[in-house]
C-alpha cells in the first residue's frame, strides 16, 4: 500500500461513509411511514413515492435551476400521494395493503413514464456542508461530506419521537392508532388524523426520493430507488415503531450496504455476492434475535391491519363489525 | 324519412364494406415492411449500453421498407420470450435483436427452436456452428481495442498509479475489458494496477456510487467501468474531481473536467449489413465481429486533462489496430493468482475464440473472478 491509500481502515470508514451516504431516504421513508403506521394505517405505495418524488425533484431542478424547489416539489408530490392512499384506505371495506401496493406501482410507473425526457439531462445537485475541514486525510475529509437533508431526516426523527410522546398532537395519533374506539369515545376525527398522517409520511418519502436523484448518486434513472422504499417500510417494523430506532436501523443498513465494495476497494475481492447481501442477512439476524414466539410485535399500533366495514366519522359508529385483530395490548 | 335513412345505412354499409376489401386488396399488393424488434433491459436513453443500440434502431427506422418495434426494461427472464413471442406473432417481426448477454441461453435459443423461419441475431453471445440453431446467431465489437486505448490514456494521467473499474458481472466481455483496460496502462507504467469492483447487476445506482467513492477512498485516480448506464459512475467520479473514461457512448458532457477519452459503439454499421441481407432475401450473417478496423466501435475525442504526450501514444497504437498489426492477448501473460494463461510466443488475435470465453483477470488487477 503506498501513501494514498489508508489500507484496512477504510473499511470501517467506508461504512461510516456509506452510512452517511446511503441512508438518507431510508431514514426519511422509515420515519415517514413511522408516522403513518403510528395512525394506525399501513403506506406500502412508499416506494412508489420515493421514485415519484426522484423524479419530480430532478425534473423540478432541471427546470428551474434550483434544487431546493425540487426537493419542495417532491415533498408536495409525495404529501398528494400520500393523501390520495388515505383518501382511498377511508372508503368502507378498503384493505391498505392492497392499496398501498396498488399504488406502488400507479406512482413508479407514472414516474418511469414521466421521467423518459430526464434522464439524460443534468440536473443542479444539492450542496453539502463539509464537516471533515478539521481532518488532513482526503478519505476522512469526502465521508464527511454530509449533506443538509441528512440533517435534517435526523432531526425530523427526533422532533417525531418527542411529538409523539409529549404532545397533544402525538397522543392523538397514537389514539387513532391504538384504538378507535377510544379515539371517537373523546370525539377525535379518526379519518382526519390518519389522512394528515398519512400525507405527511408521503412527503417524507417525496423528500427522500429528493436525496436519491439531487445528491447521492445525484442523477434521475429507472433502477435509482431498487426497492429501497419497501425495505424501508420493513425497517419500520424492525425498528419497532419508533422514529429514533428508525435512524438507527436507517444507519445501520447504509453501513452493512457499504461493506461489499469497501471490502473489494482494499483487496478482499472473494465472495462478494455474499458481502452484497450483508444488509438483508444482518435484517433477517436482528428480527429472529428480537422476536419472541411468546408474545405478538412489542410497539405494534393496534389498530394496524384493521379493516373497517363504514367510516370512523363519528361515535357510535361501527364497533361491532371491526376486524378482530389482536394488538399487543390485548393479545393474550 | 326513414326509408331514406335504412338506404342511406345500406349504401353506406355497402360503400364500407367494399372500401375495406379494397384496402385490404391494396396491402396486399404493397410490399410488406422488414419488421424487426429490438428488445433492451433498460431504458434506451441511459447513456449507455442500451443507448448505443437504440441510437443504431433509430438510423434503421430511416431506411425505406423498414419498420421498427421496440421494447426496453425487458428483464433477463422468462419475460423476454414473451417478449420475442408478441414481436414475432403480433407485429409480424422477422428479425430480432435481443440486445442483452442473459438473453441469449435458455431465452432466445429456445424461441429460435420454436421459431425456424425467424432470424435471431443476439449481441454478445458467443454462437457456434453445429451447436445452436441455423437461424440464430450473434454480433459484438472488439471493444476491448477502445478499452487498450482508454488503459493507455489513463495509464500516462493517473499520478497514483492506481486505476479504478467498476464492473457489474464476471463475465468473459466484461473481464476482457478490464484486462484491456490494465494491459493499455501497463504500457506505460508496468508497475500500474488496476482496482475491480464487482456490484453485481448491469443497473444498480447506489452501488456504483458507493463502489466509485471507495474507490476515490483508496487513492484511485482514473475510473472507468463496464455497466449499463455510465452516468452515475462518471458524475460521481467528476464531482470528486478525479478522470473518467467513458463506455458505451459518450460521456464528455457529463464530466467536462475529467472525461478522457472513452470506448464507444457503433452499432449502425453492424445493422445496416444485416438489414441489407435480410432485404436482398438472404439470412443475415451468423457470427458477426469487428473492431476499429471495421468500424464497429470508436473512441471518444480526448478530454481536456489529456497530454500531448498520452495522445501520441494512444493515436500510435490506435493507428496500428486500424492497420490491422495489433495484438492486445499475447503471451507471456499471466493472470493475477500467478498462472500462465498465454504462454510465451502464443498471440490471440482478436477473432481467437479463446478470448470469448476469458475467465481471468491479469496480473495486475486487484479483484476475484467470483
Amino acid at each position: 500500500m503506498d501513501q494514498s491509500g489508508i489500507g484496512l481502515w477504510g473499511v470501517p470508514l467506508a461504512m461510516l461513509a456509506g452510512a452517511i451516504r446511503v441512508s438518507t431516504p431510508f431514514i426519511f421513508v422509515s420515519v415517514g411511514e413511522c408516522l403513518t403506521e403510528r395512525s394506525g394505517r399501513i403506506n406500502l405505495g412508499l416506494e412508489g413515492t420515493l421514485v415519484m418524488g426522484a423524479m419530480s425533484a430532478y425534473g423540478t431542478a432541471l427546470a428551474s435551476g434550483s434544487p431546493w424547489l425540487g426537493v419542495g416539489v417532491a415533498a408536495l408530490v409525495g404529501l398528494l400521494l400520500g393523501a390520495l392512499h388515505a383518501g382511498i384506505c377511508q372508503l368502507p371495506r378498503v384493505n391498505d395493503i392492497a392499496t398501498g401496493i396498488g399504488l406502488m406501482l400507479f406512482a413508479t410507473g407514472l414516474a418511469f413514464f414521466l421521467g423518459k425526457p430526464f434522464i439524460q439531462p443534468k440536473a443542479p445537485n444539492l450542496g453539502a456542508i463539509d464537516l471533515g475541514w478539521w481532518s488532513s486525510i482526503p478519505q476522512v475529509r469526502q465521508a464527511l461530506q454530509v449533506n443538509y437533508l441528512f440533517v435534517l431526516g435526523i432531526a425530523l426523527a427526533f422532533a417525531l419521537a418527542w411529538a409523539l410522546k409529549t404532545t397533544r398532537w402525538g397522543l392523538i395519533v397514537r389514539l387513532a392508532g391504538e384504538s378507535v374506539d377510544a379515539a371517537l369515545a373523546i370525539g377525535t376525527h379518526v379519518g382526519r388524523v390518519r389522512m394528515i398522517a398519512t400525507a405527511v409520511g408521503g412527503s417524507f418519502a417525496g423528500i427522500g426520493g429528493a436525496f436519491l436523484s439531487l445528491y447521492y448518486p445525484g442523477s434521475w434513472n429507472e433502477g435509482l430507488s431498487s426497492g429501497q422504499g419497501l425495505m424501508a417500510v420493513a425497517l419500520v417494523i424492525f425498528a419497532r415503531w419508533d422514529p429514533v430506532r428508525c435512524l438507527w436501523a436507517s444507519l445501520l443498513f447504509g453501513a452493512a450496504g457499504a461493506i461489499s465494495p469497501a471490502l473489494q476497494s482494499v483487496g478482499v475481492t472473494e465472495g462478494y455476492y455474499l458481502f452484497s447481501a450483508a444488509p438483508y442477512v444482518l435484517t433477517l439476524v436482528l428480527m429472529i434475535a428480537t422476536c419472541s414466539p411468546e408474545r405478538s410485535l412489542r410497539g405494534a399500533p393496534g389498530e394496524l391491519g384493521a379493516v373497517r366495514q363504514k367510516e370512523m366519522r363519528q361515535w357510535p359508529g361501527s364497533m361491532s363489525t371491526r376486524a378482530p385483530i389482536p394488538g399487543p395490548g390485548t393479545a393474550t | 324519412m326513414i326509408d331514406k335513412f335504412a338506404i342511406g345505412r345500406r349504401t353506406l354499409l355497402a360503400s364500407s364494406a367494399s372500401a375495406v376489401a379494397l384496402g385490404l386488396a391494396g396491402t396486399a399488393h404493397a410490399q410488406k415492411p422488414l419488421v424487426i424488434g429490438f428488445i433492451y433491459v433498460g431504458p434506451r436513453d441511459d447513456y449507455g449500453y442500451n443507448q448505443a443500440h437504440a441510437e443504431a434502431a433509430a438510423v434503421l427506422k430511416k431506411m425505406p421498407g423498414v419498420k421498427i418495434v421496440e421494447e426496453e426494461k425487458v428483464p433477463e427472464t422468462v419475460a423476454v420470450e414473451k417478449t420475442m413471442e408478441s414481436m414475432i406473432n403480433l407485429d409480424g417481426a422477422t428479425l430480432l435483436f435481443p440486445t442483452s448477454f442473459g438473453y441469449f441461453d435458455p431465452y432466445m435459443l429456445k424461441e429460435a427452436t420454436k421459431n425456424p423461419k425467424i432470424q435471431f441475431r443476439h449481441c454478445g453471445g458467443l454462437w457456434q456452428e453445429g451447436k445452436h440453431p441455423v437461424n440464430t446467431g450473434s454480433y459484438f465489437g472488439y471493444i476491448d481495442e477502445c478499452q487498450y486505448l482508454n488503459g493507455i490514456v489513463a495509464g500516462a494521467t493517473s499520478k497514483s498509479g492506481k486505476l479504478g473499474f467498476v464492473a457489474a458481472k464476471p463475465i468473459p466481455q466484461v473481464l476482457r475489458n478490464i484486462n484491456a483496460f490494465t494491459l493499455g496502462a501497463q504500457s506505460i507504467n508496468p508497475k500500474i494496477s488496476t482496482q475491480v469492483i464487482f456490484t453485481g447487476d448491469w443497473s444498480m445506482p447506489v452501488k456504483e456510487a458507493e463502489a466509485t467513492n471507495s474507490m476515490i477512498a483508496q487513492g484511485v485516480d482514473v475510473v472507468t467501468c463496464h455497466v449499463d448506464s455510465p452516468k452515475v459512475v462518471v458524475e460521481t467520479a467528476e464531482r470528486a474531481g478525479i478522470y473518467t473514461c467513458g463506455y458505451h457512448t459518450n460521456q464528455a458532457k457529463l464530466a467536462p473536467k475529467g472525461y478522457l477519452t472513452g470506448a464507444e459503439w457503433n452499432w449502425e454499421r453492424v445493422y445496416t449489413g444485416f438489414v441489407e441481407a435480410m432485404k436482398a432475401g438472404k439470412a443475415p450473417a451468423n457470427f458477426v465481429r469487428g473492431g476499429l478496423k471495421e468500424g464497429f466501435v470508436r473512441t471518444s475525442a480526448y478530454g481536456p486533462a489529456v497530454s500531448d504526450a498520452a495522445k501520441a501514444k494512444a493515436d500510435a497504437v490506435k493507428l496500428e489496430m486500424l492497420n490491422g498489426n495489433f495484438v492486445i492477448f499475447k503471451g507471456p501473460l499471466k493472470d493475477n493468482k500467478g498462472n500462465t494463461v498465454i504462454t510465451a510466443g502464443t498471440s490471440q488475435i482478436q477473432t481467437d475464440p479463446a478470448l470469448e470465453s476469458m475467465n481471468y483477470l491479469v496480473e495486475g488487477v486487484v479483484g476475484s473472478t467470483s
